[in-house]
C-alpha cells in the first residue's frame, strides 16, 4: 500500500483530491468480503479437490470429484443450466430494455416511479412464492390453465419452456432496474446533436445510442445470466427433477438424496458453476470500464 | 454553443412533459435551426412523432398483463374453491397459523441488519474510490460483483464446511464461542453475513449508478473549498445526492432477504420464506395466500421507503447536476 501512496505523491499529473488515506475507507468492505466470502469459497474449493480418509484423517489432493462432476448426469445438468440461463438472459434482456425505454421516455413521473418500484419488488420475487404463484396460475389445475384450456394447447409448466416463462418474471424487472439508469444517462443533447446533423432515429441508435449502451447491456445480460444460473428454489419447487439443472443436483447431493459421500461432488459442482460464471464476468468487466467513460 | 443550451433544454422539457402545442413549438424551433440540412427532416419528424406513444402503450400493456395475471390468478386460486365458491379461509386461518409472526419478525430483523451492514461497508468504500483512490476501483468492483457469480447454493456449501470447523477444530479456542453465537436460533448472525455478501452486487450497482449521476469530485471540491469538514461533506453533501440510490439499494436488499430460501433452509433456520415452504405441503391454498401477502408486504415496505428516498426534489436534482457541467 505504501508504494501506491508514494507513487501517487510523485505523480504530479494526477488530480489529487485529498490526502493519501482514502483507501482506508475501502478496507472494511475488502476485509468483510475476504472473511465472509473468501473463506467459505476457499473451503469449498479445498473440499472440491481433496479427499479426507475418515479412518486415518489423512487428506490428499485428488481430481476425482471434479472429474465426476463433468460426467454423465452432472454434465447434463451443467449444460441444461447454461442453456436455460443463456436463453432467459437473452429474452429477458431484450424485453427489459424495451420496457425500460418505454418507462424512461414516458412523460408520467408516476408511471416511472411505479414501474421502478415494481421492478425492485418483482426482480426479487423469485424463489418459492413465485413458483407457487405460477402453479396457481398456469399449473396443472391453475386458474388460467382451466380458463384457457392450456393443456390441450400443449402447455406444460413443468418443462424447460415453463421454467423460461417463470424465470422471465424476475429477470425482466431486473433488467429494467439495471438498464434504466444507463438509458437515463443518454443525454438529450446527444440526440439533439445527432438530429441537427441530420441523423435519423435509427442512425442515432446505430452510431451513438447502442455503442454507449453496449457495455451496460452486456452487463445486464451477465447479471441476468448469473441470476438465472444461480436460481434454485424456484426450479426446485416447480420441476423437481424433470429438467436437469445443476443447482438441483447440488442440493440433492448435499442433502444426501443420491448416495453417501457425494458432498465433495457437490463442492466440485459449485466450483464448476463459479468457473462458468467467472468466464462470463471476465468478458464483462473490461466492457464495463469502457462504459464508465460515457455514462458518468 | 452556450447560447444554444437554453433552447435545447427547453426543447427537451417540452418533448418530455407535454405534447400538442409545446411540442409543435419545439419542432418549429428545431426546423428553424436545421433549415440548412434539407427539406426532408421536418416531414420525417412529423411522421415519426405519434409512433412512440403507440409503441410505448403496447409495450407497457403487454408487460403489465404478464406481470399482473399471475398475481390476480393466484388470488383467485386462494379464494375460489371449485365446488364451494368463494371463501377467505386461507387468509383468516393464516393469522393464527403457527410460526407466522415469529418467522416474519425474524426476516424483518435480518433484513434491517443486512441493509445497515451492507450500506456501512459499501458507501465509504465507493465514495473513497470515486474521490481519492481510483486505482482501487477495479478491486472494489470485483469484490462487490463476485458474489453475483457465486450462486447461494455454492456459498452455502462453503459456509456449512466452515461452520463444521467450529466443533471439529476450534472447540478449545475462544473462536468457538463466536461460532456458537453466530448460529443463535433467535437471531442467526451467520445469515446476516451471508445475506450481506449476496446483497453487495445489488448495493454496489445501485450506489455506483447514483455516484455516476453526480459529479462527486466537483461536489467535494466545491464543498471543501467552502470550508466544509469531511464528515459534513459526506453527510450533508454526498449522501443527500445519493438518497435515491441508497433507497434503491435498501429496497433490493430488503426484498432479497425477505424472499431468500436456499441458504436459510440448508443451514436449518426458519425465516419467512422457509416457513412458507414448510406449510405448502399440507395447505396449498394457504401457501399461495402467504406468497401473495409476502409480495404485498414487501411492496408496501418498498413504497414507504421510496417515499422517504426519492422525493421529487432529489429526482429533479440528479439530471440538473449532470447537465450543469455540460457546457
Amino acid at each position: 500500500m505504501s508504494s501506491t501512496t508514494d507513487s501517487r505523491a510523485a505523480d504530479g499529473t494526477r488530480r489529487r483530491r485529498r490526502g493519501p488515506r482514502t483507501w482506508l475507507a475501502t478496507l472494511p468492505l475488502l476485509a468483510f468480503t475476504g472473511l465472509c466470502f473468501g473463506i467459505p469459497l476457499g473451503a469449498m474449493a479445498y473440499g472440491a479437490v481433496t479427499r479426507t480418509d475418515p479412518a486415518s484423517g489423512a487428506t490428499q489432493v485428488t481430481g476425482e470429484h471434479l472429474a465426476r462432476s463433468l460426467q454423465g448426469p452432472y454434465l447434463g445438468s451443467l449444460i441444461g443450466s447454461v442453456q436455460l440461463s443463456a436463453l432467459t438472459a437473452l429474452v429477458g434482456g431484450v424485453l427489459g430494455v424495451v420496457i425500460a425505454q418505454a418507462v424512461v421516455t414516458s412523460r408520467s413521473a408516476g408511471l416511472r416511479s411505479a414501474a421502478l418500484t415494481a421492478s425492485g419488488v418483482l426482480a426479487n420475487f423469485g424463489g418459492v412464492p413465485l413458483a407457487f404463484a405460477f402453479i396457481a396460475t398456469v399449473g396443472i389445475s391453475g386458474v388460467v390453465t382451466r380458463l384457457a384450456d392450456l393443456t390441450s394447447l400443449g402447455w406444460n409448466l413443468y418443462s424447460f419452456t415453463g421454467l423460461t416463462v417463470v424465470y422471465l418474471y424476475f429477470l425482466i424487472p431486473l433488467m429494467v432496474l439495471v438498464i434504466a439508469p444507463a438509458l437515463d444517462g443518454l443525454r438529450p443533447q446527444w440526440r439533439e446533436a445527432a438530429q441537427s446533423s441530420g441523423a435519423t432515429g435509427r442512425q442515432f441508435w446505430r452510431h451513438v445510442g447502442l455503442p454507449v449502451l453496449a457495455p451496460s447491456l452486456l452487463g445486464g445480460f451477465v447479471l441476468l445470466f448469473g441470476t438465472a444460473f444461480a436460481a434454485h428454489a424456484t426450479a426446485a419447487a416447480l420441476v423437481g427433477g424433470s429438467v436437469p439443472l445443476v443447482t438441483l443436483k447440488i442440493a440433492d447431493a448435499l442433502s444426501g438424496n443420491v448416495l453417501t459421500g457425494q458432498e465433495n461432488v457437490a463442492l466440485a459442482l459449485g466450483l464448476d458453476m463459479i468457473l462458468i460464471a467467472g468466464l462470463v464476468m471476465a468478458i464483462y468487466l473490461p466492457l464495463q470500464r469502457r462504459s464508465a467513460r460515457w455514462l458518468r | 454553443m452556450a447560447a444554444m443550451t437554453p433552447t435545447s433544454r427547453y426543447t427537451e422539457g417540452a418533448e418530455t412533459r407535454q405534447d400538442g402545442q409545446d411540442a409543435q413549438v419545439a419542432r418549429g424551433s428545431q426546423d428553424a435551426r436545421s433549415t440548412g440540412t434539407g427539406t426532408g427532416t421536418p416531414a420525417r419528424a412529423t411522421a415519426r412523432r405519434p409512433r412512440p406513444r403507440i409503441w410505448r402503450g403496447a409495450v407497457l400493456a403487454l408487460a403489465g398483463a404478464y406481470f399482473i395475471v399471475p398475481l390476480v390468478a393466484s388470488f383467485v386460486f386462494t379464494v375460489h374453491v371449485p365446488g364451494r365458491g368463494i371463501t377467505f379461509e386461507a387468509y383468516t386461518e393464516l393469522l393464527s397459523a403457527d410460526g407466522f409472526t415469529e418467522s416474519l419478525l425474524l426476516s424483518l430483523g435480518l433484513a434491517a441488519a443486512t441493509i445497515a451492514l451492507s450500506l456501512l461497508l459499501a458507501v465509504p468504500a465507493l465514495v473513497a474510490v470515486r474521490i481519492g483512490s481510483p486505482r482501487l476501483r477495479p478491486v472494489v468492483e470485483v469484490m462487490c460483483m463476485l458474489p453475483l457469480v457465486v450462486p447461494p447454493i455454492a456459498l452455502v456449501t462453503g459456509i456449512t464446511t466452515v461452520l463444521r470447523w467450529g466443533p471439529d477444530h476450534l472447540s478449545r479456542t475462544p473462536l468457538y464461542q463466536t461460532f456458537i453465537a453466530v448460529q443463535n436460533e433467535n437471531f442467526p448472525v451467520v445469515l446476516v453475513l451471508a445475506y450481506t455478501v449476496l446483497a453487495l452486487p445489488f448495493v454496489y450497482r445501485s450506489l455506483d449508478a447514483g455516484l455516476r449521476a453526480v459529479d462527486v469530485p466537483t461536489l467535494v471540491e466545491a464543498a471543501r473549498s467552502c470550508g466544509a469538514s469531511w464528515p459534513y461533506v459526506v453527510l450533508r453533501v454526498l449522501l443527500p445526492n445519493l438518497r435515491a440510490s441508497l433507497a434503491g439499494a435498501s429496497f433490493l436488499t430488503l426484498a432479497l432477504v425477505l424472499g431468500e430460501f436456499t441458504i436459510a433452509s440448508l443451514l436449518g433456520f426458519r425465516p419467512f420464506a422457509v416457513w412458507i415452504v414448510s406449510i405448502s405441503g399440507a395447505q396449498a391454498r394457504m401457501s399461495v395466500a402467504v406468497s401473495i401477502l409476502s409480495l404485498l408486504i414487501t411492496w408496501l415496505l418498498l413504497i414507504a421507503l421510496s417515499r422517504a428516498g426519492t422525493t421529487p426534489s432529489t429526482a429533479a436534482a440528479a439530471p440538473a447536476t449532470t447537465s450543469r457541467k455540460e457546457p
